[in-house]
């Protein structure tokens, strides 16, 4: 029974990343139908900003945490301004391979800047309670409150603030939203800015435990996956589907070959796709011609 | 400037447009042909790399330039070819039967998965087909009696007619030879109704559908026939690298060759090959550049990954119609010669339907 309270806790952990680099996607999906496949490099990138302001510049754990997200949050709307929105209007194709492409560029230039070695980020969480025979380690608790206050935020900032529910007109039908006097364009950057500081609290986050180096960016693959399986435009989706894509993980490499941890997000990503392509939480919408 | 006057209808379907391509093919197919006597034995491997690379972009120029199906996932179609090819030799089946069985493990694979992705569109379709190349990426590193798992096998030279294929010139015109062959049969499928159907898919499936065109078989045919081929041209790569392993079969592959195909010219056959040009002939001029930069930039390993990035991205928002498409302006440019208005390919706005409603 500890055994499964112990899986399940780390399951969730993991999970709580996927969702919140999932999150990352959902939001700039929803709002402009751009899949960003660089979100991963993002979330690289602000661990990055944030182990190199702590070892390097000094920073606590808290000033660089805060300012790691405004810096991405700032990539986030410059990657808008100067090459997403040309491309907005073209095919899904090319989108994808723009995203594809900015990905790499982001990798290699932090490779260039960094170096490839792996380092690792200090935080006050590194301590480990005992609970009724359960190691609950802080790390993971910080995750997942993390992600479910950050949840919290966007909802709240989503459901009640101007720019919020300005932002849900454009994700709705841009046209209507540009007609009543929503600056569209405007709403699109700060969409783009919200998600990369989402990706960077999910770096942050989650650099304790898999370290910081180049490459974490790959974790977004298995965010992909959560997003699928969430159904592609829903937050509560994107989150679920973090998490249940967690938990296979963790259960699958204990109780089947290691091997199957790898496979099994994505085969259980294929199987819902072919029963169900619209995800756990999508909604359904045909075209009537 | 040359006016083409249609006089029948076959004029819509012919290979050769007129005499002067004609013309130029033939001095293009001389060249290829008497390459071997003038070249040294590394540029004539990279020239065999060329034809490989350029199998597969025709592979991924059917589905994605053609039919309008995105794949994330062809390194595993190759990868398939090349394991398949590669365990088949070893049973003792001779090259010449080994290869298109190969080809035709991975077209039944290809129908495994175009068959679950007729529910699939765009984004959605390019993530299944990412999950199935990295599931097949790790069913390669796992299956060690066929694969040999990370260690992997070196793959022997093939045998043609008793006479092994092992010097660069005699490889090189095995590649030749299937690179005519896929170039020749694609420009067949497309000017027939197959390629027409495809077409029609991609340009508007409902469109495609109200007239009659069967999109499940269509579909899953693209992806046979693009697996088939990727198959081929692994099959070939296992003989040119002569070592197979698992990670040579990754995403970054697929990811590759689909930078192929949109930086030679999307839709287009030339661009399958100009696009493979560009992948090999890359690293070689940047090892150049390396030389004549400063150590601080020149000496970076990730320069390369680092350009291809930026090409592909300058590519995308400034040539969206490749390497051809670029080449298709330098030669309308001479044809007019002082006429030449820039109009003429300027990329008209496109809104592009929404894909949440089907």
């Amino acid at each position: 029974m500890n055994d499964v309270l112990q899986l399940t806790l780390n399951g969730v952990a993991t999970g709580c990343i996927y969702g919140l680099v999932a999150l990352g996607f959902v939001l700039v999906y929803k709002a402009s139908e751009v899949v960003n496949f660089a979100q991963g490099d993002l979330m690289m990138l602000g661990a990055f900003v944030a182990v190199i302001l702590i070892t390097k510049y000094g920073f606590n754990y808290g000033t660089a945490f805060v300012v790691a997200i405004f810096v991405l949050a700032f990539v986030g709307v410059l990657l808008d301004l100067i090459v997403v929105r040309r491309i907005i209007g073209q095919p899904h194709f090319a989108v994808i391979m723009l995203t594809l492409g900015l990905g790499l560029m982001i990798r290699s230039a932090a490779a260039m800047a960094w170096g490839p070695e792996t380092r690792t980020m200090p935080t006050p969480f590194a301590w480990t309670a005992k609970l009724d025979g359960v190691f609950v380690s802080m790390t993971y608790i910080s995750i997942i409150v993390g992600t479910f206050v950050l949840c919290g935020l966007l909802y709240i900032a989503f459901r009640f603030t101007r720019v919020g529910v300005a932002i849900q007109a454009c994700s709705q039908n841009q046209l209507a939203a540009a007609y009543v006097g929503i600056p569209v364009k405007l709403m699109l950057s700060i969409v783009w800015g919200v998600s990369a500081a989402t990706a960077a609290v999910a770096g942050i986050l989650v650099a304790p435990v898999s370290l910081v180096d180049v490459n974490m960016g790959s974790i977004g693959l298995h965010a992909f996956a959560a997003a699928v399986l969430g159904g592609f435009g829903s937050i509560l989706g994107a989150l679920v589907g973090g998490i249940l894509i967690g938990i296979m993980e963790v259960f699958g490499a204990v109780y089947f070959q290691d091997a199957f941890r790898n496979i099994a997000p994505y085969a259980l990503l294929l199987m819902v796709l072919v029963l169900r392509p619209q995800g756990l939480f999508g909604a359904v919408a045909r075209k009537k011609v | 400037m040359r006016f083409l006057y249609k006089t029948d209808f076959m004029d819509d379907i012919r290979l050769f447009k007129h005499e002067g391509a004609v013309f130029w093919y033939a001095v293009l197919a001389g060249s290829v042909l008497g390459a071997p006597l003038i070249l040294d034995q590394f540029l004539l491997g990279e020239l065999s790399f060329v034809y490989i690379w350029a199998i597969a972009g025709l592979a991924i120029m059917l589905l994605v330039g053609f039919t309008g199906q995105i794949s994330l996932g062809h390194a595993a179609f190759v990868g398939i070819g090349a394991y398949a090819h590669a365990y088949m030799l070893r049973h003792g089946i001779p090259f010449l039967f080994s290869l298109p069985l190969a080809g035709f493990v991975a077209a039944l694979a290809g129908v495994l998965i175009g068959i679950p992705a007729l529910r699939l569109h765009g984004l959605y379709l390019a993530i299944a087909t990412l999950a199935f190349g990295t599931i097949v990426e790790q069913v390669f590193a796992g299956w060690e009696s066929v694969t040999g798992g990370f260690r992997g096998f070196a793959v022997n030279p093939p045998v043609l007619f008793g006479v092994p294929m092992d010097t660069e010139t005699r490889f090189y015109f095995i590649c030749l030879l299937f690179l005519a062959i896929a170039i020749f049969g694609c420009l067949n499928l497309l000017r027939a109704p197959v390629g027409r159907a495809w077409i029609a898919i991609r340009d508007s499936e409902i469109a495609a559908q109200s007239m009659g065109v069967n999109l499940a078989y269509y579909k899953t045919l693209a992806f046979a026939v693009s697996a088939y081929l990727a198959g081929i041209a692994g099959a070939l790569f296992a003989h040119k690298i002569g070592f197979l392993a698992p990670d040579t079969f990754t995403p970054i592959l697929s990811v590759q060759l689909l930078m192929l195909v949109v930086v030679g010219g999307l839709g287009t056959v030339h661009g399958a090959v100009f696009g493979a040009i560009f992948i090999v002939f890359l690293p070689t001029a940047i090892s150049f550049l390396r030389e004549s930069l400063p150590p601080s930039i020149g000496q970076q390993p990730t320069l390369e990954p680092a350009l291809y990035g930026l090409i592909l991205v300058l590519f995308l928002l400034f040539e969206p119609k490749g390497i051809y498409g670029y080449w298709l302006k330098v030669r309308f440019f001479f044809a007019q010669f002082p006429l030449y208005k820039r109009a003429t390919f300027r990329r008209r706005r496109a809104y592009s339907r929404t894909e949440r409603l089907r």
